[in-house]
């Protein structure tokens, strides 16, 4: 759905440090502009973090508001999510098939599906598909609260925007993320059983058990709950880049993609580091 | 008095000189990227004042009322609320500072996800807890009413005019009774009634509740009718203040241009 977002384009990259100030100089060597935009971007999200970390553990709690977030997380994510995964576990079933045909081995079709589903496929296509959808959403969200005031609002209120807006949003994010998660695998084991049995009948049940074969809870848990720190990712920078917005509309709309574009990139960068975490810690 | 007064403590009133200043604010500067838009303000607005800022377009008013409410911090200078800096204060400090103040944005800066009442609500919900739901649904209805906008509680901002945002703003920046209130243009975008009667509201909450209050306005009327002192802001700074008659007798040429094209 965003592969424009995915790939930042060459001209992206400088203008998403250079917006934290109203007209930048142009620097007279780029790679200068660039990487001190790097650090003061890295700079501002480490205060970011803080400020809301200290805001999110101190009452007054906002439960109302956190509630509602997980609801909107959830809601916005959920029809998406499972049609992604869907896709992704027909896919794969028809392509296992296709190679493992070659080796005569089809009889362990089932389990590479569940396998390929659940450890990694899910996981990546749900922070790709909730980056996309709620990290433009709270992008843009809260970037137009920002340019209209309304953030400065909440703070004349004597109430922490870091707090109310925030972390409600990023907790939501961390919270519904493995369980967006679970229903992306699920969607995607059934249609991978679908795209099988359509070629080679073979009953659900058969399928399931074949495929969850010889494996543990270790196997299924951390690349699930690994979705967390998706959550906390796409969470953040879409906070981050909704509430250091400037500029009117047109900021509002780069805070959207920005959002999208960051989170999305993140997401697959860490997912990388968690990988390779999971497999030193777990086997 | 012959001459306008420049100096911002220069009262005529010795009974009103006694009386603490609840806004003091000192030799205010603030820049942005190197833009110089406040030179040197000073102001002191006293319990139960009104004073009326005025000056064209652009010439820092709203940047003024942002710093005094902690939106914005100071290149230099003070603003002191009650007597205590603000730039001394932690958050918490802060916060506990502005629940005293009433802040009016100058376009009303209503929540737009939220009703017009959740948003007169809004800061009940999180500062008057020990309020029950239903005595916190009166105290909306209540300001709702006095900004003549009773019946519209279930609208959402984006469906009503500039100027009834405006009033519903002001409702919410009253929702705590403030001590302090700053309107930043409160009558601006209204019909000659609805700014008569908004003026009536800051006559009413001065009167009764001793309230000190800033407007910011392009209204010379209102400013006449609300306030006991004008200031009148040009290129950073405050180039006079006093009362509406001082100003009329003021010799200096922007501050004639400026009432005779008002
Ligand atoms: N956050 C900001 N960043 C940069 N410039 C600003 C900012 N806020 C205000 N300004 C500038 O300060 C000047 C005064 O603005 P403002 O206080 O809104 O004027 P007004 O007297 O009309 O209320 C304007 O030139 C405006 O561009
Ligand atoms: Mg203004």
């Amino acid at each position: 759905m965003n592969g424009q977002a995915i790939t930042p384009s060459p001209e992206m990259l400088p203008a998403i440090p250079g917006h934290s100030s109203a007209h930048p100089p142009r620097p007279a060597i780029p790679t200068v502009g660039l990487v001190n935009g790097f650090f003061e971007w890295f700079g501002g999200l480490g205060t970011f973090s803080w400020r809301v970390l200290r805001a999110a553990v101190t009452p007054p709690y906002e439960w109302r508001e956190l509630i509602r977030q997980l609801d909107e997380v959830g809601s916005q994510s959920l029809p998406l999510v499972a049609l992604a995964g869907a896709a992704v576990g027909a896919v794969l079933s028809m392509e296992v098939r296709s190679s493992m045909a070659r080796f005569g081995a089809t009889s362990i079709l089932p389990s590479a599906v569940v396998y390929s589903v659940i450890q990694e496929m899910g996981p990546t296509i749900t922070g790709l598909v909730v980056s996309g959808r709620v990290g433009a959403g709270i992008g843009a969200e809260l970037a137009s609260m920002k340019v209209t005031e309304q953030i400065d609002a909440i703070e004349v209120s004597a109430i922490n925007p870091y707090r109310f807006l925030a972390s409600t949003r990023i907790l939501a994010c961390i919270l519904m993320l493995p369980l967006l998660t679970v229903a992306a695998d699920a969607s995607g084991v059934l249609m991978g059983w679908v795209a099988q049995t359509l070629v080679q009948p073979i009953s659900f049940h058969q399928f399931i058990v074949t495929g969850f074969a010889g494996s543990t809870l270790k196997d299924f848990l951390p690349p699930t709950f690994k979705t967390a720190v998706f959550g906390l990712i796409i969470g953040l920078v879409a906070c981050f880049q909704g509430m250091r917005t400037r500029g009117g509309a047109e900021g509002v709309g780069r805070a959207a993609t920005n959002s999208v574009v960051l989170a999305s990139l993140f997401v697959i960068l860490a997912d990388v580091v968690l990988v390779k975490l999971i497999l030193v810690v777990f086997q | 008095m012959a001459t306008a007064l420049e100096t911002p403590t220069s009262l005529q009133d010795p009974e009103e000189h006694s009386r603490p200043s609840v806004v003091a604010v000192e030799d205010l500067f603030k820049a942005f990227d190197g833009h110089v838009v406040l030179k040197g303000i000073g102001l002191t607005v006293r319990r139960g004042e009104t004073l009326a800022v005025l000056g064209r377009s652009g010439t820092g008013k709203s940047v003024l009322l942002r710093l005094i409410v902690g939106l914005e911090t100071p290149d230099s200078g003070s603003v002191c609320i009650n007597a205590n800096s603000i730039a001394a204060l932690s958050l918490d400090g802060l916060n506990a500072v502005r629940m005293k103040m009433g802040f009016l944005f100058q376009h009303a800066a209503l929540y737009d996800s939220l009703t017009v009442g959740e948003n007169v609500a809004f800061p009940l919900e999180h500062h008057r807890r020990d309020l029950s739901k239903s005595e916190r649904g009166e105290r909306v209805n209540q300001l709702l009413a006095e900004v003549g906008m009773e019946g519209n509680l279930d609208k959402m901002p984006s469906d009503i005019s500039g100027g009834m945002q405006k009033r519903v703003g002001l409702a919410r920046a009253l929702a705590l009774e403030p001590e302090i209130l700053l309107l930043d243009e409160p009558t601006a975008g209204l019909d000659p009634i609805s700014s008569g009667e908004i003026d009536e509201l800051v006559l009413k909450l001065q009167r009764e509740r001793q309230m000190a209050s800033i407007v910011v306005t392009h209204d010379l009327h209102s400013a006449k009718t609300i306030a006991n002192r004008l200031a009148i802001l040009d290129q950073g700074s405050v180039i006079v203040e006093g009362t509406f008659d001082d100003l009329q007798q003021s010799t200096i040429p922007f501050v004639q241009e400026f009432l005779s094209h008002s």
